[in-house]
């Protein structure tokens, strides 16, 4: 008889350098029974072509998809935001994508997302936010945490860049500050304890 | 920076109401998510610290409407984004329009013109220039000054050029256009066929009937139903065999029309096939 506090929804991971990495080694360990869908948010070159849908395909039996405008999105698949392009939920099972400036000199901006996935999941949804060079992601987790969503940060010592998590950890309020090697099992946790 | 969280879900709703009853122009079939970025960005912009304010303002000045019409679609374009979308039209969809004795082209929804421009030197580079006529089209009349002027920000040229290499070009891109200080003044000849007016893909119907439509970015900011009324619109204006491109993350595969059209190769461009 455990309950969980609530159930989540969706996980959103953002990252810039140096969080490649911890992204395969996660998706690497990723029980293949998530209730819920993982969207991933890195910061890309603009016009990079979408090999990072095909690279991470390689390490899982989960669905990886490289997301359109208007797709649905489903529990147990993985979804990559792709380059040059905001995310945002429309609601709980659809997203859609937006040009419009940058946010933080990025596009993908990881706190555009973060704050629609906190505006439309509330306390459903975990934002993950690793190693990267610029303070994209901080203001999210914020709205994160402010719609009583959980808050994981990458253990800035363990980041090849940590000037982002450090900013997380300075400024939010986390629930979990993690170790690269253990993410996954942080993730498969929340569905085996079930 | 991130826009605030001023407006509530509601509110837009009522906003949407009376943006469309007293002016016409119908926000209720766009991207909630997206509009409501806009609508929270404006009041940043804007300076109002309450959805009350802003809601005054719309009412009551005229005036401030356009420049909300202005804020509210998204104007960020390029010369030659996505450079293989631009080689493919090159190499493959522009011999196929030179069998035509005059070309028509709608670039719809085309902010400041970047993409019009863009084609405009794909086709002088074709030596199809002479036969064609290109339409620029947008819902924002301030967006097409920019467009008629063919001035643009230095800082940017560097990334067109970058472009414009990857797209296939093989000339110096700076001979397209005259430096200026902080700014750049695109070959008035470039403008020679370039036909700029606006147009509404919600409300306004189909004006010409073209060889090629290029909507890249646009329908994203539209929810299924009014993307299906788009399609609907361009399958209307769009001849048989002719082209339609879209932006490099949309698609008409959810549309009742997909089985009208071919997919050329990976690309998002689509022939229509004979139907009527």
């Amino acid at each position: 008889m455990i309950t969980l506090m609530n159930t989540i929804e969706l996980i959103v991971v953002g990252g810039s350098a140096g969080s490649l990495q911890v992204i395969m080694e996660m998706i690497k360990n990723l029980d293949d029974k998530m209730n819920f869908p993982l969207v991933v948010v890195v910061h890309r070159k603009a016009y990079s072509t979408s090999i990072l849908p095909t690279l991470l395909q390689q390490f899982t039996s989960m669905k990886v998809t490289e997301i359109e405008d208007k797709t649905e999105i489903y529990q147990n698949e993985i979804y990559i935001v792709p380059a040059d392009y905001h995310l945002l939920f429309e609601d709980k099972n659809t997203v859609s994508l937006d040009s419009s400036e940058k946010v933080n000199y990025s596009r993908p901006s990881i706190d555009v997302t973060f704050k629609s996935a906190a505006e439309t999941f509330g306390e459903n949804v975990i934002g993950v936010l690793l190693s990267g060079a610029n303070a994209d992601g901080v203001e999210g987790l914020k709205y994160i945490k402010k719609n009583k969503g959980k808050v994981w940060i990458q253990n800035p010592e363990s980041a090849e860049v940590d000037y982002m998590p450090k900013q997380a950890t300075q400024q939010v309020d986390y629930d979990l500050l993690l170790e690269p090697k253990d993410l996954a099992n942080h993730i498969n946790k929340l569905y085996k304890n079930k | 920076m991130l826009e605030p969280s001023i407006v509530k879900d509601n509110e837009i709703e009522s906003l949407i109401k009376d943006v469309y009853d007293l002016y016409g122009y119908d926000f209720s079939l766009y991207s909630k998510a997206s509009f409501k970025r806009r609508v929270n960005r404006i009041c940043l912009i804007d300076r109002f610290t309450s959805f009350a304010e802003l809601r005054y303002t719309i009412l009551n000045d005229p005036d401030y409407l356009k420049h909300f019409i202005e804020e509210i679609t998204v104007n960020v374009t390029e010369m030659f984004r996505d450079p293989h979308f631009f080689k493919k039209l090159r190499e493959v969809i522009l011999p196929q329009l030179g069998t035509y004795p005059l070309i028509r082209i709608w670039v719809a929804g085309c902010s400041t013109g970047e993409e019009a421009y863009s084609i405009a030197i794909l086709l002088k580079e074709a030596n199809l220039y002479h036969k064609c006529l290109i339409y620029g089209t947008d819902i924002n009349p301030s967006v097409l000054e920019t467009a008629r002027s063919g001035v643009f920000p230095m800082h940017q040229m560097k990334v067109y050029s970058e472009n414009y290499m990857l797209s296939g070009g093989k000339k110096d891109f700076s001979n397209y256009y005259t430096a200026n200080y902080d700014s750049v003044r695109f070959d008035k000849s470039l403008q020679e066929k370039l036909i700029l007016s606006t147009h509404n893909l919600v409300s306004d119907s189909s004006f010409n009937s073209f060889q090629l439509i290029i909507c890249r970015n646009v329908m994203i900011y539209f929810e299924k139903a009014l993307q299906e009324r788009v399609f609907h619109l361009f399958d209307a204006s769009l001849e048989n065999l002719g082209y339609l491109a879209l932006g490099s993350k949309e698609t008409l595969r959810f549309s009742n029309l997909d089985k009208f059209y071919h997919q050329i190769e990976d690309q998002k461009i689509w022939k229509k096939v004979d139907h009527q």
